[in-house]
């Protein structure tokens, strides 16, 4: 996940490690598989998912390999061809991701459009009530396309748009003084929990993904970029620090049993609870953070850049995904609003969840090494140039 | 207490079976209606005999049609409760409107106590904040404060969460407002009534096809029976438990 056989050069002009680091893309294409499955309502192979046992989940596996990436392919930009071209290929990034988003936003319209002519059960009267957007699509289009009406599960993208419209300012400090960077990231975190920044929403609230707040984990990942993270490896490798991510993996653990065997919740003492909860994924929360990190601490301690199973072909599908996650992502997205249709229009049980679950990521798959195909037929191999598709990210929500 | 909780809950959670004295219609896990907060001004209601309960929600505590209201759960309760206590007068009033949040809801409490001088409110929200999308610690905070004021009051609440709507699922973002009700509840030592959990499993079980997009109102009408049924369940057994033990509620707690 972190370089960190590299020396540490905090020089302006350093120049990045060169090979690529396929720990990268193997755990970002596992978290898009599992967003995807997170992305099922009420699935029952999302008990394999992350978020099941611990206070972190995919998403924040994706912002911080997406900010290490970001950070990576523009920061080598921006020390060979200067601030101004690295910064016009950020923002032509954020453009797509924009356009990807909007594109996203259709999909969901037809689906919707569609449950709405036929949904007339009187049990659920209320919900009904959620197609009523529908019937101002002047407004209801307008705000889409401010970022401001975001359906459900599409909170991600337009928190990476909002990221990448600040990065090229972001990594032109890294470069300088990444140090500097990273407070002023944490001093953000801070303040914006402090005095409730977010973004707002419509037709009410604020961003599901409050930018202020994720963007520490996305400077995070990218100052881990720029620098290598070497002065970070006496830390990583330190034993006390292992044990006690060890130890607070297993504390989650068991909190987040309590909330699937309420039972057990009398166990958990009433300050501890009151301390804890509730654990706001919005803003997140810092035992999440923390929790992605001591994930991430053990992660780099224990699997080398080098592992040998990172080139055996039973880890390809996952790495193959990770290396082209936006259209991954988008595909997953409407690979879930898909699934959940079938599913219901069949009324199928947990056999027809496990034959969607499978089958969705076997497309993803297949699209992943379809796009590889053409890449390496257009003459760009991500080996010869990883630019466009190791920079993309995104993630997921609930 | 707590011993006995846990082996309530894990002989419910390996048989699979609730209260035999339900029609099997209504089976849900034990664990699923148990509370261990608890419900004093209930209890002393009981010993008075005379209970009074307002429910306060939004669509999904009423029925469409002009018939709606009469076979909608607020109606159901009223009727299971006075199938078991034959001894004590009961009414239920059910004050449910369509597209009413939270904090709305929170406006009317005082008009609602004046007129009805409940012992007990059923809280049904979280869908229409959901739809709304109406910040979740702003939601969190509605929740809050209105139960505190209940209970400056002397009334006792029961919170209820969102139905189970597999067809909606993907549309309504409900997990934040659903885990905003759970931690309320459980910080304000008060039972939920968790209806997402119970129709979840009706589900899982084949007690009900929720998924159909087009049902006759019959089955809208099991369902609310069945909700009525195991409410006033979960009403009898937390209130009969508190006899045992009166004054043993703590002091509401303030706001941060």
């Amino acid at each position: 996940m972190v370089e960190t056989s590299r020396k540490l050069s905090t020089a302006p002009q350093a120049t990045g490690p060169t090979e690529r680091d396929l720990r990268l893309d193997l755990f970002r294409g596992l978290a898009l598989w599992l967003i995807f499955l997170d992305h099922i309502p009420s699935n029952v192979v999302n008990w394999i998912t992350i978020r099941n046992y611990g206070f972190s989940d995919a998403a924040e596996i994706f912002v911080f390999i997406s900010g290490y990436t970001a950070a990576f392919v523009y920061g080598r930009a921006m020390r060979e061809r200067g601030v101004v071209v690295a910064s016009a290929r950020i923002l032509r990034r954020a453009w797509q991701v924009y356009v990807a988003h909007i594109f996203l936003f259709v999909v969901y319209l037809a689906e919707i459009s569609y449950v709405a002519g036929s949904f007339d059960n009187p049990l659920y009267a209320e919900e009904t009530n959620i197609f009523d957007f529908l019937r101002q699509p002047d407004i209801t289009l307008v705000q889409a396309l401010l970022l401001k009406f975001k359906p459900v599960n599409m909170d991600v993208l337009p928190l990476y748009v909002v990221l990448l419209l600040g990065f090229p300012l972001l990594l032109w400090l890294l470069l300088r003084q990444p140090t500097l960077g990273l407070v002023a990231s944490a001093a953000l975190y801070v303040l914006s929990s402090r005095f409730d920044w977010n973004l707002p929403a419509y037709p009410s609230g604020v961003w599901a993904f409050n930018p202020y707040a994720w963007q520490l984990l996305f400077v995070v990942g990218a100052w881990c970029g720029v620098t290598g993270a070497v002065r970070l490896d006496k830390f990583i490798r330190s034993r006390v620090v292992a044990g006690l991510a060890v130890a607070y993996l297993i504390f989650a653990f068991l909190i987040v049993m309590t909330w699937y065997l309420p039972a057990y919740g009398r166990f958990v003492p009433r300050w501890l609870a009151e301390f804890m909860y509730p654990i706001d994924k919005t803003n997140l929360d810092v035992l999440r953070l923390v929790h992605f990190l001591a994930l991430a601490v053990l992660t780099i301690r224990f699997i080398p850049r080098d592992w040998a199973a990172l080139k055996s072909p039973l880890l390809r599908p996952a790495i193959l995904c990770g290396q082209h996650s936006l259209e991954v992502f988008c595909l997953g997205v409407f690979l879930a609003f898909a699934g959940h249709f079938v599913r219901v229009e069949l009324s199928g049980g947990a056999l027809l969840q496990i034959l969607i679950s499978l089958l969705g990521i076997a497309v993803m798959v297949v699209a992943a090494w379809l796009l590889s195909w053409y890449q390496v037929a257009e003459g760009r191999g991500p080996a010869t140039r990883p630019k466009t598709a190791n920079s993309d990210m995104a993630g997921g929500s609930i | 207490m707590k011993l006995h909780a846990l082996t309530l809950a894990c002989l419910a959670a390996f048989t699979g079976v609730a209260n035999a004295t339900e029609p099997d219609a209504c089976l849900v896990n034990r664990d699923l209606i148990y509370s261990e907060s608890p419900l004093p001004h209930v209890a002393a209601a009981l010993q008075q005999k005379n209970l009074t309960i307002s429910v306060v929600g939004s669509a999904s505590s009423t029925l469409p049609g002009s018939s709606g209201a009469k076979m909608a759960y607020p109606a159901q309760l009223n009727s299971a409760l006075a199938r078991q206590l034959p001894d004590v007068p009961v009414k239920v009033i059910s004050h449910a409107r369509s597209k009413w949040s939270a904090a709305e809801m929170v406006g009317e409490f005082a008009n609602i106590l004046s007129q009805d001088k409940p012992s007990l409110i059923i809280w049904q929200t979280g869908t229409v904040d959901a739809m709304r999308g109406i910040d979740p610690a702003e939601f969190q905070n509605t929740l809050d404060s209105g139960v505190s004021m209940l209970h400056e009051k002397g009334v006792d609440v029961i919170l209820m969460n969102m139905q189970f709507s597999p067809r909606t699922e993907t549309m309504i973002a409900a997990s934040a407002y659903a885990d905003d009700l759970r931690w309320v509840a459980m910080q304000q030592d008060i039972p939920l009534f968790d209806r997402f959990a119970v129709m979840k499993q009706w589900s899982e079980l084949g007690t009900f096809d929720l998924y159909s997009a087009d049902k006759s109102s019959a089955t809208a009408e099991r369902v609310h029976d069945c909700l009525g049924r195991l409410l006033a369940e979960m009403i009898i057994d937390t209130a009969k438990r508190d006899q045992a033990t009166p004054n043993d509620r703590p002091q509401p707690k303030d706001k941060s």
